[in-house]
């Protein structure tokens, strides 16, 4: 029994415990006052992540049958809903990151904290706007991006005052880190992207190949950038491994990112209407993609095994080797399960792609701001809470029930691509055999939900940042 | 061993390389002897029905060139597999259409929309996908 707790990493908490009465920490408070306010981009996003779980479990519920809510939220709506708070809490988590982690790397105080906290009240009145309207059929039928045009200009906006915030503090900074350098590059990239999203099109085609160059390089491109500076970061810190060695192989990582990723858009148009040349250049370059996960996978084990220091924030360590590890494994391999034309031919648009996008957005996204947070959290306000069993526990449900809800949509998808596109049965006909594996999916995701219950209960136990916090031991 | 320096050659070099080659077969693509989607046939109507798409949202729930949500039918092929009249029954119904125990949201559209939205399909089905119509559309039924 006593192995199995070691293993799960319970043991090492009251061993780290005792270390760090031991040995006075280095790195253990927050720097700067204006690090605070990314306790309040962690807290929308906590916000934002249960009402998206809720419109989860209206979806799944719907989808065995019990979809009393049908006439307020239609499944459009429902998939609306969940899949825009998964960017918005995303993306304010990432935003959260880069307030706490750019005055550290820049060595000074953000140039303007007022206006950080105007950027996240005009980025919440923008999210719940959007939201609120797709319950009134206000919206753009554009998967991922239904948010409507009038409101994209005000996220155009926003996004530009975070970038300004960020990009002024970094370059009025002692220093310019590879890690600050890559994360805010990520940011920058990841709105410039957003622009091509906007253009209007006449034809179907032109608007989804278009719409790929936001969705894909995104989550293929320019947020692995974003994931590879706060991985980065949080290795450092973590480990104590030398900087200049972590920030080489970042390099490494995002060039092979870029490398890859870039003509691997191509799995998107194979067909949609476009060229053949798509056929052998998405097929080639998207079946290396998995190289820049494993990296990213080989990277995060080899530093943890290098470090010497071993910091007492045991619960950030394992979210941050979590996100690399199973974003290999949710990303890259089961990315490259369906990534080759011949089977993509059979796969596309069926519920292997949502297996796909659920493992794939929870490793590599969802638990790097959920490891961003753990690490943050503690400093900013003063609460040291490694040893909470809570925390670990959080860490072991959701990712237990993540990985059984991937399980259950693969086999539904499986059996769908089997009876739908091989033995061409009715649509309907395969959707009522394959209801069974979303009531297992429903049960997965009530653990799932248990798991993240338990790591909100952990932030709201940590209490509001506070100046207390601030670093008093200068070395 | 590998310096920092020659790492940032390398993501620097990567990148531009493969996003010029990206920009150059986009140009490729788009040219008018590669166009595989008939753009000429792409009415007023056909702008109309688009517009219907996409402000009732139904990518939300069908896939349309395999891209949407997986709740209910793919409508590529659809006029093939059920022919103009179903289609414009679902389309217009004032009860939520519900041939299999799964509801579709009532929308009620009136026959110019209905016909629009016909005419969307219609085009949508011209298109080259590269072999992906056969794995949906009936035609693919009598291949043997
Ligand atoms: C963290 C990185 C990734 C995330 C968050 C992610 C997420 C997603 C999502 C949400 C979709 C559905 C898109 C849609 O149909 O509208 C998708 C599709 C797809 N992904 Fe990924 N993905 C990632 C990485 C990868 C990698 C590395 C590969 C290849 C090795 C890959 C291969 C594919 C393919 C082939 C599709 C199209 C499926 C279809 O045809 O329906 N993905 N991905
Ligand atoms: C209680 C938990 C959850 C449930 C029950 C759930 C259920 C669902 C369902 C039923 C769909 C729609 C699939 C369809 O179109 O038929 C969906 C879509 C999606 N969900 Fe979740 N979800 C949950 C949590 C999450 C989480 C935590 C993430 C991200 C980390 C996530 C990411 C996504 C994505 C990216 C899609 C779009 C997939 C695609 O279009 O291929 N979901 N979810
Ligand atoms: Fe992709």
């Amino acid at each position: 029994m006593n192995r199995i707790y070691s293993f799960l990493g319970f043991a090492e908490m009251n061993l780290a415990n005792k270390l760090h009465q031991l040995i006075q920490f280095k790195f253990k408070q927050m720097k700067y006052k204006s690090q605070k306010v990314a306790y309040w981009f962690f807290a929308f996003s906590m916000l934002l992540l249960v009402l998206q779980i809720t419109y989860g479990f209206v979806m799944g519920f719907a989808r065995i049958g019990l979809d009393g809510l049908h006439d307020f939220i239609p499944f459009n709506t429902a998939r609306a809903v969940h899949t825009n708070l998964l960017v918005v809490w995303l993306l304010s988590g990432f935003m959260g990151a880069a307030y706490y982690i750019i005055p550290e790397e820049a060595q000074r105080e953000l140039v303007n904290v007022k206006l950080a906290y105007v950027q996240l009240i005009s980025l919440a009145i923008v999210g719940v706007t959007a939201i609120v309207g797709y319950h009134f059929n206000w919206w753009e039928g554009r998967k991922f991006l239904e948010i409507p045009r009038q409101l994209d200009y005000l996220v155009v906006i926003n996004v530009l005052l975070f970038l300004g915030l960020i990009l002024t503090t970094l370059f009025k900074g002692k220093r310019k880190t590879t890690t600050a350098l890559v994360l805010s590059m990520g940011l920058l990239f990841a709105a410039l992207l957003y622009l091509p999203g906007m253009l209007p099109f006449d034809s179907q085609v032109t608007d989804s190949f278009f719409r790929w160059w936001v969705v894909h390089l995104w989550v293929e491109g320019v947020w692995e950038l974003i994931m590879g500076g706060i991985l980065s970061f949080l290795l450092i810190k973590l480990t104590g491994v030398d900087r200049e060695v972590i920030e080489k192989w970042l390099y490494v990582i995002v060039g092979l990112t870029f490398l890859s990723g870039v003509l691997g858009t191509g799995h998107h148009y194979y067909y949609i209407g476009v060229n053949k040349i798509w056929l052998v250049v998405g097929g080639i370059f998207s079946a290396l993609e998995p190289l820049a996960f494993l990296a990213m996978a080989l990277f995060a084990v080899n530093m943890y095994r290098k470090g010497e220091k071993k910091h007492p924030n045991t619960l950030a360590l394992f979210w941050t080797l979590g996100s690399a590890i199973v974003s290999f494994i949710g990303a890259g391999l089961l990315g490259f399960a369906h990534t080759l034309p011949q089977t993509n031919l059979y796969t596309h648009g069926t519920l292997v792609t949502a297996m796909h996008g659920h493992y794939a957005f929870w490793g590599a996204y969802a638990m790097i701001v959920l490891a961003i947070i753990s690490y943050s959290l503690p400093n900013l306000t003063g609460r040291k809470l490694y040893e909470s069993v809570r925390g670990r526990a959080a860490f072991w449900l959701s990712n237990i029930g993540m990985l059984g809800m991937t399980v259950a949509f693969g086999v539904a998808g499986v059996v769908q691509v089997y009876l739908e596109r091989k033995l061409k049965m009715e649509f309907m006909e395969v959707q009522n055999e394959i209801s069974i594996h979303f009531v297992v999916l429903l049960l997965c995701a009530t653990l799932f939900t248990t798991g993240i219950v338990l790591y909100i209960i952990d932030f709201i136990k940590h209490g509001r940042p506070s100046d207390e916090a601030l670093e008093t031991i200068k070395n | 061993m590998l310096s920092k320096k020659q790492a940032r050659a390398f993501f620097l070099g990567g990148t531009l390389v493969t996003f010029l080659a990206f920009i150059g077969l986009t140009i490729y693509s788009f040219s008018d002897p590669q166009d595989q989607t008939n753009h000429a046939a792409i009415t007023e109507q056909v702008v109309r029905g688009k517009d219907l798409w996409e402000s009732n949202n139904c990518m939300g729930c069908h896939t349309i060139l395999g891209e949407g949500g997986y709740y209910a039918p793919e409508l590529t092929k659809v006029l093939d597999r059920r022919g103009p009249g179903y289609v414009k029954a679902v389309l217009m119904s004032p009860i939520p259409w519900e041939p299999n125990g799964r509801k579709m949201v009532a929308y009620g559209f009136s026959e110019e929309e209905a016909a629009d939205l016909i005419a969307f399909f219609d085009w949508i089905d011209d298109i080259d996908l590269n072999g992906f119509d056969r794995v949906v559309s009936p035609l693919s039924k009598d291949d043997k």
